[in-house]
């Protein structure tokens, strides 16, 4: 039955394509090209403005610029360089403290998606087939759920929070990395240099630790680059929807939701972009960086053509 | 291939019914009662009692189950919380919405999208394949409101054309106003499984084109036209209906987003109202349909995946 489980074609994960990531670890003269270096200036720059956005704000998240002239989205001027938003509230600083919101959340959930993800995958690649199996079909089944309906029902069922958020895209995306890790475990276990290192008598831990992981870890890092940028456009969109970081509080996504309304009166338009665009630099700059790594690193030979 | 056909339903049926566990039970995780709700505060004990006994809550959690999982089958979604009226009324009026909006972008999107992968696959290297391959890249991860956005900005506020939000019914409404009014969604659509597709399509046929049979025809100079048509294009067939399949699939994500931000009357508004007002009813019922409708369109995908390839079929 093990046997067939390693052949039967799993559902994807929306597109997640296994094949793009890289094999070996990047040659000992891998640089950055151009677009790798604008995703790194842009990651950055966010990275930044995440930690001290609070600090640096002009104004508090839910403070007034001009409380003496209230109005909805007023245009861009001095004092709120990005105009306000639907509650006359500034749209830089609220773009500021969304920044850490937006990319904590993701950033842990994407972390604790990786530690049950790698760990149960590597484990059920290890351990006997008929756990592995009965791992891998409770897994299969969370896979061929589109995430955002699992998102739906958990937050129907227990309302939502940041700890909600972190934990409900941890696990829904630790079913593709659990998938991946499986695949890279079973394949690196029934190699050479294993079959060599348990004839030589090492131990479980032993293998795990010095055969296994050295030789899924760059595929596994590449991947998580991928899978942060899943995990964000799924943070911002349960947000957009309305279902995900609940206001007052700014985060990126939220923020789109809340100023649609600019759209439909055409008013100032700057607080439905700014947000929109900064998710949108941000995972493209990630996307940028994993691109251009996976380039460099041992990429198929179809890359190379 | 029959066997393997008939195996991967039964994987897709057991799939099915893990679905509608983890939704029911999921659901059912909800504080507060149906009968409460649907009774409101005021009601009386004994109201609530005869409530819960005729909506069979008094039953236990496993006979409430496959009394639901046959009334889906059958058809009967059972009586939203919030507006008191079956579900299945509440979703005549929209499925249309969302099966327009989701056909026409299949119609419209697939075939560019596969047209221009292709292309890129054929000059691998070239300036086109390149903005190509950037603008995929790009689109890929960018979220759908941000696309959608960019084409409000550019249709709505410098062309002025269209419109921002989509109301209204389509009945009695001209051919051009309809291309209007359904423009933005499907568009906005077409570009977010496009990234996907383009890079997904022009992999497949690239990774054909790396296989030694492909190797021998160059060798022996066949010509660059002839390799694709006649040797590559063909057995990347059924990786590519593989493509198209999860695409469409992911469509059903991307239209959740899409249409809550046109304001677009379809039934992935009705869902995201039905978390907002804990309808959980109708919360089992559209996450069935759509979790239903995911699940179909994967099988049909990995079915393609082996009747493309013979390896898979005939496992090692």
């Amino acid at each position: 039955m093990s046997e067939q489980t390693e052949h039967y074609v799993a559902p994807y994960d929306a597109g997640v394509s296994f094949d793009e990531l890289p094999d070996s670890a990047p040659s000992g003269k891998f640089k950055f090209s151009f677009t790798g270096w604008l995703g790194v200036i842009v990651v950055a720059f966010w990275v930044l403005i995440a930690l001290l956005g609070p600090f640096v704000a002009p104004y508090g998240e839910n403070d007034l610029p001009f409380p003496d002239a209230y109005s909805e989205f007023q245009k861009p001027q001095p004092g709120a360089w990005l105009g306000t938003d639907d509650s006359d509230r500034d749209v830089l600083s609220r773009i500021m403290y969304g920044a850490g919101r937006t990319m904590g959340i993701s950033f842990l959930a994407t972390v604790l998606a990786y530690f049950v993800g790698v760990v149960l995958g590597i484990g059920a690649a290890v351990s006997s087939p008929k756990v592995d199996m009965v791992i891998s079909r409770i897994n299969d089944a969370l896979l061929s759920l589109p995430s955002i309906m699992l998102g739906l029902v958990v937050v129907a069922a227990v309302g939502s929070s940041i700890p909600v958020l972190i934990v409900t895209a941890g696990l829904i995306y630790s079913s593709v990395i659990f998938r991946l890790s499986r695949a890279l475990g079973m394949e690196i276990k029934v190699s050479d240099y294993v079959e060599a290192a348990q004839a030589r008598g090492e131990g479980r831990w032993w293998i795990i630790t010095k055969e296994i992981w050295p030789n899924a870890r760059m595929p596994l890092i590449t991947d998580f680059g991928l899978r942060l940028i899943y995990v964000i456009l799924f943070i911002s969109s349960l947000s957009f929807l309305g279902l995900g970081v609940q206001p007052p509080q700014a985060d990126w996504g939220s923020m789109v939701r809340e100023n649609l309304g600019a759209l439909q009166y055409g008013e100032s338009v700057f607080s439905v972009i700014a947000p929109a665009l900064s998710i949108a630099t941000l995972t493209v700059a990630i996307n940028l960086i994993v691109d251009d790594v996976s380039a460099h690193s041992g990429g198929r030979l179809s890359n190379r053509l | 291939m029959f066997p393997l056909i008939v195996k991967r339903l039964a994987v897709g049926l057991l799939t099915v019914l893990a679905v509608s566990i983890i939704i029911f039970f999921g659901t059912k995780v909800l504080p507060g009662d149906a009968a409460q709700i649907r009774l409101g505060q005021a009601a009386t004990a004994e109201n609530i009692a005869a409530m819960r006994e005729r909506l069979g809550l008094d039953q236990p959690m496993i006979v409430q189950y496959w009394t639901w999982l046959k009334n889906f089958v059958s058809g009967d979604l059972g009586v939203s919380l919030a507006a008191d009226v079956p579900i299945t009324d509440l979703i005549s009026d929209r499925y249309k919405y969302t099966l327009i909006v989701s056909g026409l972008t299949a119609l419209i999107g697939v075939p560019i999208s596969l047209m221009l992968g292709i292309l890129g696959a054929m000059f691998p290297g070239s300036i086109y394949d390149r903005v190509l391959t950037f603008i995929s890249v790009s689109l890929v991860a960018a979220p759908e409101f941000f696309t959608a956005t960019l084409l409000v900005l550019l249709f709505v506020f410098w062309l002025g054309m269209g419109n921002a939000v989509v109301v209204g019914s389509i009945e009695g409404k001209g051919f051009f106003e309809l291309i209007k009014h359904f423009a933005l969604p499907i568009t906005t659509l077409c570009f977010v499984i496009a990234s996907q597709l383009i890079r997904m399509s022009r992999a497949a046929v690239l990774n054909v084109m790396s296989s030694p049979y492909v190797e021998m025809a160059i060798l022996k100079g066949v010509p660059r036209k002839r390799i694709i048509f006649r040797h590559a294009l063909l057995n990347a067939l059924g990786p590519i209906v593989n493509v198209v399949a999860l695409n469409l699939a992911y469509l059903v994500t991307g239209v959740i987003v899409v249409e809550v931000y046109f304001g677009y009357p379809g039934l992935a508004t009705l869902i995201v109202q039905g978390v907002q007002t804990r309808d959980f009813v109708l919360i089992q019922g559209l996450g069935m349909l759509f979790c239903l409708t995911y699940v179909i369109l994967m099988l049909i995908a990995d079915i393609a995946a082996f009747a493309s390839n013979p390896r898979l079929r005939h496992p090692k």
